[in-house]
């Protein structure tokens, strides 16, 4: 699997924000997103995402696994919204994603644990603090199967053991093969990722 | 597409009465026409079928600038656009606006005949209201669809999605008035006017569904 | 040090609704048997009652029609009460009180327009006039149907306590209006014949029944009252507990 962009150029709002963009990604590996505010790290996930679109150029997975037949649908988008209902219960709203987005290695109850929200999972999300909301929208990637992770700030909110601990789940979805596309201005504790450095145009 | 379902009914029930609040509405603008027009018990019986379907109409209005709203401000509305190569993303709307029409809109339906009463109409047009109400409100939730597609990225689309709505609800109501009106009145036709109405929900349940979709995919930023 | 202190007055403030809640498991059990009791004896009353020699036996939905009015109008003034208890002490138990009250006042309204309209249909030949009586009736079931939405729409009670209260109030006005739209304006509606300047007017066989039947209806508001607040006291602990459940387990996480 290899997730290759060429000539990618992004804007937003009739402002081109970045052009001439090119990489390549295969499985296992991970590509770290950094730059400034305002340079483009979100629409560029967005493009990946397929919720922009781009401006010019190609992006395309090659050798994708069978049961995905194209980029988007093999992709699971981390934004900087939590995509939860906070009057539903950590498990009603995961419940549906799974339902709706298909089943992944993980349970619900397993994902849960995972990120350390086991015993809480029967409460509304719209009472979980800041950083569990984020670990529950963690558990959201665990429990439907995509192979490329799209990642917006994803330790937004988190605290350093709960980063650690993000740090070893994105570990396990490289090792399984799969790619992570991170846009962030922190380091995440992922040993040799490739960087994407974006800046803006004419700097 | 189930799960979508009852997620959706599911906040519809229990998030901060809104169900109530359709209602309530409902009531409070057929509370007001007598005041409007006087407390002629002839007068009333016979305007009563109209008065419904106008307040019907308003009330659905209502709460349907919130349809895609709330999952865009929640993000939940990206990972539905995601995901439509696995669910067509116009299957998703039309679940989206059936979840609505039975949480928002049916209560109001259950509800008008006992509106009718306070209007003294009798059990036929009472009938016949409800049951041009009961064929006729999905279309206007699934035109609603549209607009409150068009209007998603608007921080203030509420009142913008009535204004835009409103005029394309217009056949609705002139063919549910006069279906409601043909099953009273002797030389006025039932039938026509009805299947007429059937139709244009029929019409929307496949034309709104694909707009609101189109709509939405572009919408995003 | 000011977290321990707001809550050290969270604990004050508990302490009331506790007692309430002891106080309502001691009563309430004696309250329901009350209830009961006059209700049967009122209900027996009624049948026993003779047939009215205008009204035939549509006459006893009086019986039940009249202490539904009453009571509609007797919940809104306690929810007025409570509103003023909410607005001046701030005491907790007001808010749950009006909260509480809502919705058997909707329910008593309800019922009232509907033993009302099934009486309207056989002497009026309609189920429903717009008059003075049964609009006001009709605008007073609006409002708590409104108040029931606004308590909804607010998740925080502390939040949603005042501005009930201040709607409570403002639609009070309300009430005079219904006791008094009999004698304001000529309505179908027949006038107060219960309670008035020079007595009752209602025959005395009548007059028992209806009043056991009053007495029995106050009761069961007032049992079904206290049942709701310590419901929504009840609702409102599981609330807290479930935030502070949510917020242990954080602190629990660290230091494992």
């Amino acid at each position: 699997m290899r997730l290759v962009a060429e000539n990618l150029a992004g804007e937003r709002g009739g402002e081109i924000l970045f052009s001439g963009l090119n990489f390549a990604v295969t499985g296992g590996e991970a590509l770290m997103i950094t730059g400034p505010n305002g340079a483009g790290k979100s629409t560029l996930l967005r493009i990946i995402g397929g919720l922009l679109d781009k401006a010019e150029g190609r992006i395309r997975l090659d050798d994708a696994p069978a049961d995905f037949d194209g980029l988007v649908s093999a992709c699971h988008y981390l934004g900087h919204l939590n995509a939860m209902k906070p009057v539903l219960s950590v498990e009603e709203n995961l419940h549906f994603w799974q339902s709706f987005n298909g089943i992944g290695d993980y349970t619900i109850a397993e994902a849960l644990d995972r990120v350390q929200l086991g015993d809480i999972g029967h409460l509304p999300f719209g009472y979980l603090s800041t950083g569990q909301k984020r670990r529950a929208s963690i558990a959201r990637l665990l429990i439907s199967r995509r192979p490329v992770w799209l990642l917006d700030e994803p330790t937004a909110g988190l605290d350093k053991r709960s980063e650690d601990q993000f740090a070893g789940v994105m570990h396990a979805h490289l090792s399984g093969g799969g790619i992570v596309i991170a846009a962030t201005h922190l380091p995440l504790g992922l040993d040799g990722a490739q960087e994407l450095v974006m800046g803006r145009n004419g700097f | 597409m189930l799960a979508l379902f009852l997620r959706d009914t599911r906040l519809g029930l229990r998030a901060g009465g809104g169900v109530l609040i359709g209602i309530l509405f409902f009531l409070a603008v057929i509370a007001v026409v007598p005041f409007g027009v006087g407390p002629d018990l002839k007068l009333l019986a016979r305007i009563g079928p109209a008065m419904l379907w106008i307040g019907a109409l308003l009330a659905t209005l209502l709460g349907l600038d919130r349809l895609f709203q709330a999952d865009r401000d929640d993000g939940s509305l990206d990972l539905l656009i995601m995901a439509s190569d696995r669910h067509m993303l116009a299957l998703t709307v039309l679940v989206k606006c059936l979840a609505h029409w039975s949480t928002c809109v049916l209560p109001l339906v259950i509800a008008s005949p006992l509106l009718g009463l306070f209007m003294n109409m009798e059990p036929a047009a009472i009938g016949a209201t409800t049951l041009t109400l009961f064929v006729g409100t999905p279309a206007i939730t699934l035109i609603g669809a549209v607009g409150a597609a068009v209007a998603v990225a608007l921080p203030r689309g509420g009142l913008l999605v009535s204004v835009i709505i409103l005029p394309l609800t217009i056949p609705v109501l002139i063919f549910g008035v006069s279906a409601a009106y043909g099953a009273v009145e002797d030389p006025a036709p039932f039938v026509a006017p009805f299947l007429i109405l059937v139709a244009i929900t029929l019409f929307f349940a496949v034309i709104g569904p694909l707009a609101a979709a189109a709509a939405l995919k572009s919408s995003a930023d | 040090m000011s977290d321990a202190a707001s809550k050290a007055g969270r604990w004050v403030d508990l302490a009331n609704p506790t007692r309430f809640i002891n106080f309502a498991g001691i009563v309430l059990p004696w309250l329901v048997g009350i209830t009961l009791l006059v209700l049967a004896a009122g209900l027996w009353m009624s049948f026993q009652a003779p047939d009215d020699y205008q009204q035939g036996s549509t006459v006893k939905i009086m019986f039940i029609h009249v202490p539904f009015a009453w009571l509609s109008m007797m919940c809104y003034t306690v929810m007025s009460i409570s509103a003023i208890g909410t607005l001046v002490w701030r005491h907790p138990l007001a808010d749950v009180s009006a909260k509480a009250a809502a919705p058997i006042g909707a329910a008593f309204t309800a019922l009232a327009l509907i033993t009302g309209s099934l009486w309207g249909k056989p002497m009026w030949g309609t189920w429903w006039v717009w008059d003075a009586r049964l609009t006001s009736v009709f605008v007073l079931f609006l409002m708590y149907l409104g108040i029931i939405a606004l308590t909804r729409a607010m998740d925080d009670p502390a939040k949603s306590s005042k501005a009930t209260a201040i709607l409570t109030l403002v639609g009070f006005i309300n009430i005079p209006i219904i006791k008094f739209s009999v004698d304001w304006w000529n309505t179908l509606h027949q006038p107060a014949s219960v309670i008035r300047m020079g007595g009752p007017t209602i025959h005395p066989s009548l007059l028992w029944p209806l009043l056991v039947m009053a007495v029995g209806f106050t009761l069961l508001f007032f049992t079904l009252h206290i049942m709701a607040m310590r419901n929504e006291i009840w609702r409102r602990r599981v609330v807290a507990m479930r935030r502070i459940a949510a917020r242990s387990a954080e602190r629990r996480g660290v230091s494992s």
